[in-house]
């Protein structure tokens, strides 16, 4: 198929109507160059607009030489390189335990820390606040209770505790590449090796981990982005401590009196790096490539752990409390105490905190209503989206087939803050104002989420052979009743992951949503970070709690209607 | 003790001068009533502790039953900012507005957005000076920012009796404080200490490894539940709510003056619940509904009738520092950027 017939619709026409994929595709190519040109195209003319509107870089030249805006760029590219090291640190031998040995539980520790994915990283530091704030932490009181020391065992609010909390919420992002990627390294070359005499530990060293290695690189850098990125966790932690990140200072810079360009010039730098590393990322998990190349060859080789197998799965249990088990147990503490970190006695049980929550604060239906309408709407709409530019890009190919699959990814490239940024200032004048109304959270989500729906989508197409298409296209169908009646089907689990995977991302998005909530539109992650500000932990706890109960309970229902388990889910992406 | 609250007022004061015009003054109507219940609706913005607010809507629901009100509940200058921004995008969404920065309706009047609309109650009873004549703003609400300490913590001989007492090398890294970024009642705090203490105080505090956090509410949680064992400034009325839990908390009225924070309403311009507005707007300023913000709320009063409950310091014995919502609205730039400058966030 070729460019020149894709832009010919009329071409295409026959009885029983018209071919409609040209228009389709050019309608779709359109709509996703606005989703990402109006707002990056207002961010950069602002970055280069003075307050009266004249083209200046005197915001750029403030970046640099106002320590109160260069600082906190300091602080957040040191914060994302710690950040990176920690979580492949932390995920990397779990993600070679969980594929590569015979350690108990395997499934079960995989399955968890796909989990600690599903929660928002906001609520990750609130519970982190609840666990280890110096002096009132439960983990720190019962260090001092047990040692008799002085000093807190661990600070929350310090830069390492921020880095800790993030790294907690990034490295399942590590976890959940490198593990796909060393299921797919095939058993004969670690065979091949073997053959040669290498002894087991050898062939891990020599063959499994360089083998690996791409996409550890490429993990780690997804982890250096989600770091830099950012809003809620140091909103909530490096604040008290007493600095800013980026991402807060965009956000505090929009504090009365506003100052938007420069806003956006603090902008560029994390759009600039972002594009970079994806562009590198893209690079080193294209060599990935041979590591692949024996597919279909044979299962892999799993480690015998021997004697080790359940102090191993021990330790990764233990690397489990972290995101997971620690945060859950000090929210569910919260949600029924009077004072959230307050000793364990019946004194301070309560159930004001759910009577508050569900009786009398009135932004909780709201909040919940808006929240899971935009998510439902978001993933059906980034869904169909997404199924419709990943058939014409996997089918069709060509110039067009490509810019269209260019611009179906561009947005991974776009922070969540940087866009509620552009849309802010897109769409808070005329002639369409948006801003105020769900319309505008919803183009934020979209934009957002739908690249990696996307991704999942092309990755099923890629596992698709095309003869069955082909079939039906002899047949006489025209190219979207084969897509509709022959392709969705074969990729309903592919459709389902993607819908699951825009679902959760809108539920947990935080840093577009605060630019861009107004009250009548408030979602729950913003009315957490609300609640943080004013200190009402116990509130947060039932409305987080309640939140990944219904958010669990919807993923839940996704996989039932398609039939497969959900630790299939993210495997493929 | 209202004479020692309103000569502090009047001092400072904005609305001195002639309420001649009675122009905007209306009353609880049943024809206000009739139009306020066809309406169904208010929207309600406010910096009160979110858990009073509701306590005062649920109030209101029961009083006038059919008006539901909403509370959207954000710190001062939060709310500041999204009203401008809401506003600027011709979004009206606010009906009406309380605000724990009075200089907020300087700033809101000078634009237009405010609308005359002055309750009968508030003209009659509340003392003259404390509202604005014009009827833009009135007092709906008063209280300090005060330094607590964690009585378990710190022995009452311990404690500090001054903000200057702050400054010991004793109290390094134990101190929690809340953001005139976000909370009005700490940049009015902020003003007020500066001007009566000199910056150099906040630049000796910044010193003391103090723990920032957001909402003037938050500090007298921070103190109870023992994360820093006193706090420089937050809401009296938090700390009121804490005692009567049980809480071991205790209130300093420091010796060089507490700063007096009073928190006005107004109704907005251009609402889209114009009658509801007005009847809630009313309806707070009015005995009952002042009662309960003061009982329930722990807050200070200018209505005359109104009750403070046995067991407050009463007004009259606190050492005050003074309001001046009109030289805040010119520094409030100033107020930021030196903050910034001493504390880094």
């Amino acid at each position: 198929m070729t460019a020149i017939s894709a832009s010919a619709p009329a071409a295409a026409g026959r009885v029983g109507g018209l071919d409609l994929s040209g228009p389709v595709l050019a309608a779709s190519g359109i709509f996703l160059a606005g989703l990402v040109c109006l707002p990056i195209g207002w961010l950069v003319a602002y970055a280069f607009s003075s307050r009266a509107g004249d083209p200046t870089l005197s915001n750029f030249v403030a970046l640099i030489d106002d320590p109160t805006l260069f600082e906190p760029l300091v602080t957040t590219f040191g914060l994302s390189f710690c950040v990176a090291i920690a979580a492949a640190v932390a995920a990397a031998p779990l993600a070679w335990i969980v594929a590569r040995t015979d350690m108990p539980g395997r499934r079960v520790v995989r399955m968890l820390m796909t989990a600690s994915f599903v929660t928002p990283p906001f609520l990750g530091a609130i519970a982190w606040e609840i666990l280890a704030a110096p002096n009132s932490g439960i983990i720190n009181k019962i260090w001092r209770d047990v040692t008799g020391a002085e000093d807190a065992l661990f600070d929350v609010y310090s830069f390492p505790g921020l880095v800790f909390v993030i790294s907690c919420y990034t490295a399942p992002y590590v976890f959940v590449v490198l593990s796909n990627a060393l299921d797919r390294i095939p058993a004969d070359l670690e065979d091949a090796a073997g053959i040669l005499g290498a002894g087991r530990w050898r062939v891990v060293v020599g063959v499994t981990l360089p083998l690996a290695l791409p996409a550890l690189l490429a993990g780690t850098l997804v982890a250096f982005l989600q770091a830099m990125t950012l809003f809620g966790s140091p909103a909530i932690l490096a604040i008290p401590a007493g600095f800013h990140t980026v991402t807060t200072k965009i956000y505090s810079l929009f504090q009365f009196p506003p100052r938007p360009q420069v806003a956006s010039a603090a902008a560029i730098p994390l759009l600039t790096v972002t594009i970079t590393l994806l562009w590198l990322q893209a690079k080193l998990l294209g060599r990935r490539g041979y590591a692949v190349v024996g597919g279909k060859n044979g299962e892999p080789r799993l480690v015998a752990l021997g004697a080790w197998r359940w102090p191993v799965l021990v330790l990764a249990l233990s690397v489990l409390c972290l995101p997971l088990f620690f945060p859950y147990a000090a929210l569910l503490k919260a949600a029924i105490s009077r004072v959230p970190s307050g000793p364990f006695d019946p004194a301070n049980l309560t159930v004001e905190n759910f009577t508050f929550v569900f009786f009398e604060f009135s932004q909780t239906r709201v909040a919940f209503s808006n929240t899971f309408v935009l998510a439902i709407a978001t993933a059906t709409a980034g869904t169909v989206l997404a199924l419709i530019v990943a058939s014409l890009a996997a089918r069709r190919g060509g110039f067009f087939g490509r810019a269209l699959e260019f611009l179906a990814t561009a947005p991974i490239a776009i922070p969540g803050i940087v866009l509620g940024v552009g849309l802010f200032l897109a769409y808070t004048r005329g002639p369409v104002v948006l801003y105020g109304t769900l319309w505008i959270l919803f183009l934020a989500f979209l934009t957002i989420e739908m690249p990696a729906a996307f991704q999942q989508m092309r990755a099923a197409f890629r596992g698709l052979h095309p003869e069955l298409e082909e079939a039906s296209r002899i047949l006489g169908a025209d190219r979207l009743a084969t897509l509709r009646r022959i392709t969705a089907p074969l990729l309903k689990s592919g459709v389902i992951a993607g819908w699951c995977l825009i679902f959760i991302g809108v539920v947990r998005e935080l840093s577009a949503a605060v630019m861009l909530s107004s009250s009548a539109t408030k979602v729950l992650s913003v009315v957490i970070f609300d609640l943080n500000e004013s200190g009402n932990l116990g509130a947060i706890a039932v409305i987080g709690v309640a939140m990944l109960i219904v958010t669990f309970a919807v993923v839940g229902f996704a996989n039932w209607i398609s039939g497969v388990g959900a630790g299939q889910r993210l495997r493929t992406g | 003790m209202k004479a020692r609250l309103i000569a502090t007022l009047a001092a400072g004061l904005v609305y001195a001068g002639t309420a001649a015009a009675q122009g905007p003054v209306y009353s609880i109507t049943p024809e206000l009533e009739a139009a306020a219940k066809k309406e169904g609706n208010v929207v309600y913005y406010t910096s009160i502790d979110v858990k009073v607010a509701e306590d005062l809507a649920k109030a209101f629901e029961k009083r006038y039953p059919g008006i539901k009100v909403h509370v959207e509940r954000n710190g001062a200058e939060r709310q500041f900012s999204k009203i401008g921004q809401e506003y600027s995008s011709k979004i009206y969404n606010v009906d009406t507005v309380n605000s724990s920065d009075a200089s907020h309706f300087v700033y809101w009047k000078r634009e237009g957005w405010l609308a005359a609309a002055l309750p009968e109650e508030v003209a009659k009873v509340y003392p003259k000076g404390s509202y604005d004549p014009e009827g833009y703003s009135a007092p709906m609400r008063a209280s300090l920012s005060v330094i607590a300490y964690n009585t378990k913590l710190v022995p009452a001989s311990e404690a500090p009796k001054s903000f200057k007492d702050l400054l010991d090398a004793k109290w390094k890294g134990k101190i929690v404080k809340a953001h005139p970024g976000y909370s009005g009642t700490i940049l009015t705090a902020t003003f007020q200490m500066s001007r009566d203490l000199g910056w150099s105080y906040f630049e000796k505090l910044a010193a003391q490894q103090v723990m920032q956090v957001q909402s003037s509410t938050e500090p007298p949680r921070k103190v109870v539940a023992g994360e820093r064992p006193v706090m420089v400034d937050g809401n009296e009325y938090n700390v009121f709510l804490e005692q009567r839990k049980g809480a071991p908390i205790e209130i300093v009225y420091a010796t060089e003056g507490s700063p007096l924070v009073v928190g006005p309403s107004g109704v907005m311009k251009f609402a889209k619940n114009p009658n509801a507005a007005r009847l809630f707007h009313a309806w707070t300023f009015s005995q009952e509904a002042q009662q309960i913000a003061i009982d329930d709320g722990g807050l200070r009063s200018f209505h005359p009738g109104a009750k403070e409950p046995a067991g407050r310091k009463p007004l009259k014995d606190i050492k005050l520092m003074k309001e001046d919502p009109v030289s805040v609205d010119k520094q409030v730039e100033e107020l930021k950027s030196r903050y910034l400058r001493y504390f880094k966030t």
